[in-house]
């Protein structure tokens, strides 16, 4: 090495060094998933939701950290006392990422694009009571229900409901224009995804100049970019065996949450032999939520009795009427007329709480004499066989929509349940505003689903977060797939 | 007999032996999770410790034998039991168009990355034991094709083949007959080679998720699994690769040991 070249080393190096001192307040996030495109509006894939929203895109009301849901593009609103007619007064002075301002037809002109006939909003159901969305004046729209919905200001905060302008529509998915505090800046596929900050943000503008999310999906390798401190954060940890290890590291913080994922395992309801409730009620009892908790999730998980969050107020802990009891699970397959057990299939998507928990739950099978075939399948694989085709027997899966017990009352759903009472029930739901009733319903429509032994409910998948120690400001929970970065800063 | 065959020999028997011994007997029954005895390190009542569902390694490993060494074994069996004939027949009609048919053949499937066909050929028909076994079959093929076709071809030129000509034999017969025994130690040493690779490839499919599926326990797969946890729990991953280790390595020495043994010129210069 020439002493030029040294030199040079050495000043790039001291730069680096410096830069990396004062260099605060920027973050790099990575997360195992990356997007396939950028328009949340139109795909049901969570990681564009983890990258923009809340950042880039906002809707009349948002989720916050804890699962509450605020005003957001909307200021106020009122409700008409029939529970049908909603009036939205919104920010006064927001504008795009492209320059253009925020009014009234931009609202109506997102909501009718979701509920469209030819959309592809993978959400569709959020909009479907919508029956017409008019502009007041600029800053007032209005939304008629076709009949009451009690949790739509709820969908209104979905990532699927955000608010999208006609005239960046055309290039969203790879140029997305939205109103929040960061803008999109740039996109290397397969690598990363740089926003930066919105200088005209209309409400509290974000604390950090820029923000990367970095996609890596291995484990192993995850482990190693968050330990050689290649990534400030990484949100949605996959590997919970390292957690440990990251908690034991003063470098590290480790943020343990609760998401929205009911992690199930999911019976196909139409199928001999499981369209017998007996049998059902046998895989229920042969399964030992506890060890799959610590086998597969190394003790990160609540365990649930029915397909509903235990964060939610409404949440009843039924986990009592499928208590772990091989034995019950043997007379009660005697009593379905299967006393020597049947053969069935398992298939199992890629992430370890599938792979690993299917693997437990194979073996506790076993001990009742019901022989599970364990089939690996690629997502791809996944939603063509099992979602679409619903050609499988058992299946494990997590749920990870907010609030999503109505897919019961949906009989072509994957599972095939088929109950008209529940199917009532959900209606009753949708139809009644008052807090109190609703809770009662939703908690008889647990009761239900627990009774009826539909799926076997194994555990509530936790968020599995860590970041660097001085990084605050990020969600410890996951009430909707989310990576809002809006409050994050650096501790000095 | 040479060092390298007698350590060879007594690696890879260890190995055949532990397979064998795991269908009458293993500590503890491979496929029962025991979890709150998880990721023990080599104790007592598990002598290499337990994995991260609380089985036992030592009983996982032995099992593991049974299926590295059944998928190599019928891999091989179906390489030599297409390959050899092939090769036979092509030196046989050597010049022919048969011949050229055979040969360009084995070319073709020898043009291949083989592990990367045997992921497409399990990622169509499925992960599992006995597609793996196929995928690394098919490509055993064309190795015993032309390793026969090779030896045999210096062979027709022997006058004991010219006599057997003129006394009537046919093609096939002298094929049977005389060429075959005068190459099977070079088939013997090419088949314990393969069978290596065989090993190899098959914890490399497992690795990747495609061999044997769960609960048959498998070494690549035990890798796979460990992983993640090679930070915290390393004789996870270090014993299934050592068991790997050990096993191509015994039969790559005993493969050497065996060339050099049954080598008719060695032999009578050791004399």
């Amino acid at each position: 090495m020439s002493l030029k070249s040294l030199i040079l080393a050495a000043s790039s190096a001291l730069a680096l060094t410096a830069g990396a001192a004062v260099a605060k307040d920027s973050i790099i996030v990575a997360m195992q998933l990356e997007p396939p495109h950028l328009d949340p509006t139109s795909a049901a894939a969570g990681a564009i939701d983890s990258v923009l929203y809340s950042n880039v895109f906002e809707g009349l009301t948002r989720f916050m950290g804890d699962g509450s849901v605020v005003p957001g593009l909307a200021k106020s609103w009122e409700i008409s006392d029939d529970g049908l007619t909603y009036t939205f007064n919104l920010q006064a002075g927001v504008t795009f990422h492209d320059g253009t301002t925020l009014d009234a037809g931009d609202v109506k002109f997102s909501l009718d694009r979701a509920r469209a006939e030819d959309s592809t909003n993978a959400q569709k159901a959020l909009f479907a009571d919508i029956s017409e969305v008019t502009v007041v004046d600029p800053q007032t729209v209005k939304i008629t229900l076709a009949e009451p919905n009690g949790s739509f200001l709820f969908n209104l905060a979905w990532g699927d409901a955000v608010i999208v302008a006609p005239e960046s529509i055309d290039n969203i998915k790879t140029n997305p224009i939205g109103t929040g505090a960061f803008k999109f800046a740039n996109w290397v596929q397969g690598d990363r995804i740089d926003l930066e900050k919105n200088a005209d943000y209309w409400g509290t503008p974000a604390i950090l100049n820029s923000a990367t999310f970095k996609f890596i999906s291995d484990p192993t390798a995850a482990f190693s970019s968050v330990m050689a401190e290649d990534v400030d954060a990484f949100i949605g940890f996959p590997a919970p065996e390292n957690i440990p290890q990251f908690e034991a590291d003063p470098r590290f913080q480790v943020l343990v949450g609760s998401t929205e994922g009911e992690t199930i395992l999911s019976i196909n309801n139409k199928q001999a032999p499981f369209d017998n409730v007996l049998v059902r009620q046998a895989v229920a009892h042969a399964i030992d939520r506890q060890s799959i908790i610590d086998g597969a999730m190394f003790g990160y998980g609540t365990p649930i009795g029915s397909h509903f969050a235990p964060h939610n107020p409404a949440y009843v802990d039924l986990t009592g009427n499928s208590a772990y009891d091989p034995e019950k699970a043997k007379a009660l397959l005697a009593e379905a007329g299967l006393a020597d057990g049947f053969a069935t299939t398992l298939h199992l998507p890629p992430p370890s709480y599938a792979r690993r928990g299917g693997e437990i739950v194979a073996a506790q099978l076993a001990q009742v004499g019901i022989k599970a075939e364990i089939i690996n399948v690629e997502w791809a694989q996944w939603l063509e066989t099992v979602f679409r085709g619903k050609n499988f027997g058992l299946t494990i899966i997590s749920h990870t929509e907010p609030m999503d017990i109505g897919i019961y009352a949906r009989p072509e759903y994957y599972f095939q349940y088929d109950n008209k009472g529940f199917q009532e029930l959900m209606a009753d739901l949708n139809g009644t505003t008052d807090p109190d009733k609703r809770v009662t319903l939703m908690q008889q429509a647990q009761t239900i689903l627990s009774e009826d032994y539909v799926n076997g409910y194994l555990f509530q998948l936790a968020q599995l977060s860590v970041a660097k120690a001085g990084v605050q400001g990020l969600w410890t929970n996951a009430p909707t797939q989310a990576a809002d970065l809006t409050a994050v800063s650096w501790a000095d | 007999m040479t060092r390298n065959l007698i350590i060879g020999t007594a690696l890879s028997s260890l190995v055949l032996l532990a397979a064998l011994v795991s269908f009458v007997w293993t500590p503890f029954d491979h496929a029962v999770m025991n979890i709150p005895a998880k990721l023990q390190t080599p104790n007592l009542s598990h002598w290499l410790g337990t994995d991260h569902f609380g089985r036992d390694i030592f009983s996982m490993v032995m099992v593991g034998a049974r299926t590295s060494i059944a998928v190599a074994l019928v891999a091989v069996g179906i390489g030599m039991s297409i390959g050899i004939p092939l090769g036979l027949t092509a030196a046989a009609r050597s010049g022919s168009g048969l011949d050229e048919l055979i040969m360009r053949g084995n070319d073709l499937v020898f043009a291949f990355p083989s592990l990367v066909i045997a992921i497409l050929i399990t990622a169509i028909f499925g992960a599992g034991a006995v597609n793996a076994i196929i995928a690394i079959g098919i490509f055993n093929i064309p190795v015993f094709a032309r390793i026969t076709r090779g030896a045999s071809l210096s062979l027709w030129q022997r006058e004991f083949i010219l006599a057997a000509r003129v006394s009537g034999k046919g093609l096939a017969r002298i094929s049977a007959e005389h060429i075959l025994p005068n190459i099977a130690n070079l088939l013997i040493v090419q088949g314990t080679i393969q069978f290596s690779l065989g090993i190899l490839a098959e914890a490399g499919l497992s690795y990747v998720g495609l061999g044997a599926q769960p609960p048959t326990p498998s070494w690549g797969r035990m890798l796979a699994d460990a992983q993640t946890m090679v930070s915290f729990a390393p004789h996870l991953a270090l014993i299934p690769g050592s068991a790997i280790i050990v096993t191509v390595l015994g039969l790559n020495l005993m493969g050497d040991g065996l060339r050099d043994w049954l080598d008719p010129k060695l032999r009578v210069a050791r004399t």
